[in-house]
């Protein structure tokens, strides 16, 4: 399956150049960058892992992709996103959000549905990836 | 359904960024890092740099460095050796840009620099002029200009230096890094110092990320001389040193009359003579800090102006009201103190 | 009882004497007034009967929604009236329309239930709107002070905790109404919202007259809806929802509905516009006490404010839906099927959308407005719009907005879940194009061209649909001459 969280998952994966220009366009709007990683790609799973402290105060993309090239040297097998912050009044969430890494191998949810009374079922997403422990659940480090 | 990855943006080679139309930053008011954004003057071109993508010519280059050498020489009084340094630097670089677009040169030309020099000879302004020519000859991508210190750069305890310089760097990326007094990074008294550790990382990135941004270390000469001696990494990637020359007292009369001018004062005949006396005097006497003890100097003399205008009965008038007189500046203790003394008042 | 009145007061004298005297001399009329800063403001487009002078038009409508009825009082006495007075304070002509004036009308803080919508509209538009003088009436705006915009819940989540809780961020959310509208069963319904849903849409909606009809009891379709949203979860790994229209007869069986779709994990219920403002209001309250999402479909508000003389501006229904509090509203297209001039739309959604919206009559706002950090409401495009808009719907409308392609998702030739792929291509590579700093509008298309290029289901949608476009005039126009703003 293809992981479609994020700004454009849709789109081909992003370049190193076009990466850049989006982190060009929170920079300019004094948004703070912020890189992480995960191997719960679950929706709800909602503090991916921090790939440092979010970055204030930068002029320049080549930073974040130096840290994010730092990033995918480590975490290479994981999902990783950029995330750009907008901490003015009113707004102060995240204002754009984009994956810019996925592990080779994606393999998705399960549906776990509990059935009971009036044919109401409940249900569950399951990721199948979390069946590893942590650090074992992409690539051939875990398998 | 995911198709494969489209051909990554086209970098441009050769378009001018357009300049920075920003206002300077107000200074830190905790004194650290203060990212000075460097403001040109208005510079037809895009909005976006990648939107220029024709080549420019050698007029438009040189034109662009004539602009900002002007402003350096409306800024800076004298300074001559500095400024001709400066134009050097600028000439090479608007020459490998030429050559380079001809295919002639091979590696892109290493832009760190020291300046040395004693306190107050203008190294700021003439590094906030040179992130200027840097980005409009594509050398630097956003020409800002972050000032760091020692304590901006080296931690308290383990661990804390990394991050710490990391993350200047990292808010340099695109313009210019400005040390302030370099040589207390390194500390070699003491063995267990985190200054070596922000040396090490500073030479990586200035190996590493020359395209990223530029170094420059200042401080006094004889000072920085030492620190290049006992780190011959970094001095070996300093391509060009300039020397700031105290000014000399001429330079320094014509640079109280440029302050006072801005301030709407002026010195009356017989407080002008006075100042030049001042000057004199504060010269040999120790910390003397060029340029801004001039300003201190004229800030005091304010003071002095305004508990005299307010002592007088009546209102003063415009005339008073900007005039400084040789009172003003006799007051001062320089006149009544011995040259050894620590700090003039 | 007798009055004592002292003989010197005569102009007192003539206010309290029995019979029937102009508003504008009962105080209604006051041209040097300086409207407090609690005070409830609103613009009136009045259209006097022949004969009846602007200022006479203004104090009645300043009366009769105020403290007036048709003679004079002496109950009124027994008051501070000059409070509870509304007062007329500013008539101007509406240029190039003759015989239509904008009166500006000051009401005291202290003629309101706090909280209410119900109170608020039976006071401002309770009787007036029949009133014989005038010809029409219309409310154009309102100015709620945030003394009185406090009092109110306001949007149970707002924009800001929608995206949060959504996970989805930087981009327009989109959405599709359920087509055909009507007869489809529970088990083919959920067909649709499952292939939209998988192809790349986040939400998609009940239509406002789906409730429980024979041909489909809600229950049902909540059943075979929630299915459909979990399966395409975890298809795609996005949180989805689909609004699931809990419009009902009465308050019981709305609530009923609302824990039922909560129950089944639904972040997202939808209500109807027609079971009133204190139905809503209820509805608000409960979404943000069980941390549902509430979508409201603004059904049968063109009734009232589509005509430029009379009625209520939609741009005053949209405040007071901010105040009542729901998450999302339908708030036009511009370009789509629906009534929509673009600056007037403009105005709708820096209403909806801002925390101070400057008064800009060129939007047809004429009041500065203090939300005073009351949440923001998403506002919804719906109507007639597809893929290849995407550039004019970016531009106008921006990136806070659900947009939702009905048609432009279940009629596309390759299948629901394709035309979904299509709209949410064509919104990603939009939204990449203009933070690398491209024109949107004028660039738009050839961006989308490219992506088709690579997108098959996007290049069909475009070969399609890229000739069809809804030109008519629209009928509700801000008068663009600026008027006064306070």
């Amino acid at each position: 399956m293809h992981l479609t969280q994020g700004t454009f998952s849709y789109l081909p994966p992003l370049s190193d150049d076009e990466i850049a220009a989006q982190i060009r366009y929170a920079l300019d709007r004094s948004w703070a960058v912020s890189i992480e990683y995960t191997d719960d790609p679950h929706p709800r799973n909602v503090y991916w892992e921090m790939w440092g402290l979010p970055m204030f105060d930068l002029k320049d993309p080549a930073a974040v992709l130096q840290e994010l090239n730092r990033c995918r040297a480590e975490h290479g097998d994981c999902y990783i996103r950029i995330n750009a912050y907008d901490r003015s009044k009113g707004r102060q969430t995240t204002a754009l959000s984009f994956i810019v890494n996925r592990p080779l191998v994606e393999p998705g949810f399960r549906v776990e549905r509990t059935e009971f009374a009036d044919r109401q079922v409940k249900y569950t997403l399951h990721a199948y990836a979390t069946d590893k422990p942590a650090g074992q659940r992409y690539g051939p480090a875990g398998s | 359904m995911m198709p494969p990855s489209p051909p990554g943006g086209v970098r441009v080679p050769f378009g001018i960024p357009p300049a920075q139309t920003d206002a300077a930053s107000p200074a830190d008011p905790n004194g650290h890092t203060v990212p000075v954004a460097s403001s040109a003057g208005a510079h037809p071109s895009a909005d976006h740099p990648a939107k220029e993508n024709r080549e420019v010519t050698p007029e438009e280059l040189r034109a662009a460095i004539d602009e900002v050498l002007a402003r350096l020489d409306r800024d800076l009084v004298g300074l001559v050796p500095v400024k001709s340094r400066v134009r050097d630097i600028a000439s090479l670089l608007v020459v490998d840009r030429l050559r380079r677009a001809q295919g002639l040169s091979a590696d892109p030309p290493s832009l760190h620099m020291s300046f040395t020099g004693n306190p107050g000879t203008g190294k700021t302004t003439v590094a906030l002029r040179m992130a200027e020519i840097l980005h409009r000859l594509g050398y630097s991508r956003k020409g800002h200009l972050v000032v760091a210190t020692r304590d901006d750069l080296v931690g308290q305890y383990i661990g804390h230096t990394a991050p710490k310089t990391k993350d200047v760097l990292k808010r340099a990326m695109g313009g210019v890094l400005f040390i302030d007094e370099a040589y207390y990074l390194y500390r070699p008294e003491n063995e267990r110092d985190y200054g070596a550790e922000a040396i090490e990382i500073l030479l990586q990135v200035m190996e590493d990320n020359r395209d990223d941004l530029v170094v420059i270390l200042a401080g006094y000469a004889d000072r920085m001389e030492r620190f290049f001696a006992s780190n011959p990494g970094i001095k070996s990637r300093i391509a060009h040193h300039i020397d700031f020359p105290d000014y000399t007292p001429d330079e320094l009369m014509q640079i109280a009359d440029l302050m006072l001018e801005k301030m709407m004062y002026r010195f009356s005949p017989a407080a002008r003579e006075a100042f030049a006396r001042y000057l004199q005097r504060r010269m040999r006497q120790p910390h003397f800090a060029n340029a801004r003890s001039v300003r201190n100097a004229l800030d005091r003399m304010r003071l002095r102006q305004a508990t005299r205008l307010t002592a007088q009965p009546g209102t003063p008038s415009r005339e008073e009201l900007m005039m400084i007189e040789a009172a003003d500046v006799l007051a001062s203790r320089v006149f009544t103190t011995s040259p050894t003394d620590v700090e003039a008042t | 009882m007798p009055l004592i009145v002292d003989d010197d007061l005569a102009p007192e004298r003539s206010r309290w004497a029995s019979g029937v005297i102009p508003y504008k001399e009962m105080g209604y009329w006051q041209p040097d007034y300086q409207p407090k800063e609690t005070d409830i403001l609103c613009a009136f487009r009045i259209t006097p009967q022949e004969g009846v002078e602007p200022e006479e038009a203004a104090a009645a409508v300043a009366g009769e929604s105020s403290t007036a009825t048709w003679t004079v009082v002496w109950t009124d006495r027994l008051t501070s009236y000059e409070d509870y007075q509304a007062k007329a304070f500013r008539v101007l002509p509406v240029p190039g329309t003759p015989n239509q004036y904008m009166a500006y009308i000051a009401y005291d803080l202290d003629l309101f239930e706090e909280g209410s919508i119900a109170n608020l509209a039976s006071s401002i538009i309770g009787n007036v709107f029949g009133f014989k003088a005038l010809k029409a009436l219309r409310l154009e705006d309102m100015r709620i002070p945030p003394h009185y915009a406090k009092t109110f819940q306001g949007p149970a989540h707002g924009i800001v905790m929608e995206r949060e809780i959504l996970n989805k961020f930087g981009r327009p959310l989109l959405g599709a109404t359920t087509k055909p509208k009507l007869g489809l069963s529970a088990r083919n319904y959920g067909r649709v919202v499952y292939e939209a849903l998988r192809g790349g849409l986040d939400f998609v909606k009940d239509d406002e007259n789906i409730n429980s009809q024979p041909f489909m009891r809600w229950r049902d379709r909540f059943l075979y809806c929630m299915e459909a949203v979990t399966k395409a979860m975890a298809e795609t790994g996005e949180i989805k929802g689909h609004y699931m229209n809990v419009t009902a007869a009465d308050m019981e069986s709305i609530y009923e509905r609302a824990d039922f779709a909560k129950q089944l994990g639904s972040v997202i219920i939808m209500i109807d516009l027609t079971v009133g403002f204190s139905a809503l209001q209820s509805m608000a309250r409960w979404a943000r006490r069980n941390g549902v999402l509430l979508h409201l479909h603004r059904a049968g508000h063109a009734t009232f404010t589509r005509q430029k003389t009379h009625g209520v501006s939609f741009r005053v229904l949209a405040k007071w839906c901010r105040l009542i509090g729901v998450d999302h509203l339908h708030a036009g297209t511009v370009v789509g099927k629906l009534e929509g001039d673009p600056n007037a739309i403009a105005g709708y959604y820096d209403t909806l959308r801002l925390n101070r919206v400057p008064a800009n009559p060129v939007h047809g706002l004429l009041f500065d407005q203090d939300w005073a950090s009351l949440p923001a409401v998403m506002p919804v495009a719906s109507g007639g719009i597809h893929a290849a808009q995407m550039p004019e719907l970016l531009h106008y409308l921006g990136e806070d907005v659900v947009l939702q392609f009905g048609g432009g998702t279940i009629g596309h030739p390759m299948g629901i879940a394709a035309g979904a792929t299509a709209n949410r291509v064509a919104v990603e590579a939009m939204i990449q194009a203009r933070n690398e700093g491209r024109d949107v509008l004028r660039e738009g298309p050839e961006i989308l061209a490219r992506a088709a290029r690579w997108c098959p289901p996007l290049r069909q949608a475009i070969d399609l649909w890229k000739d069809i476009s809804f030109n008519y005039a629209s009928t509700d126009t801000p008068d663009v001459v600026a008027t006064p703003s306070f």
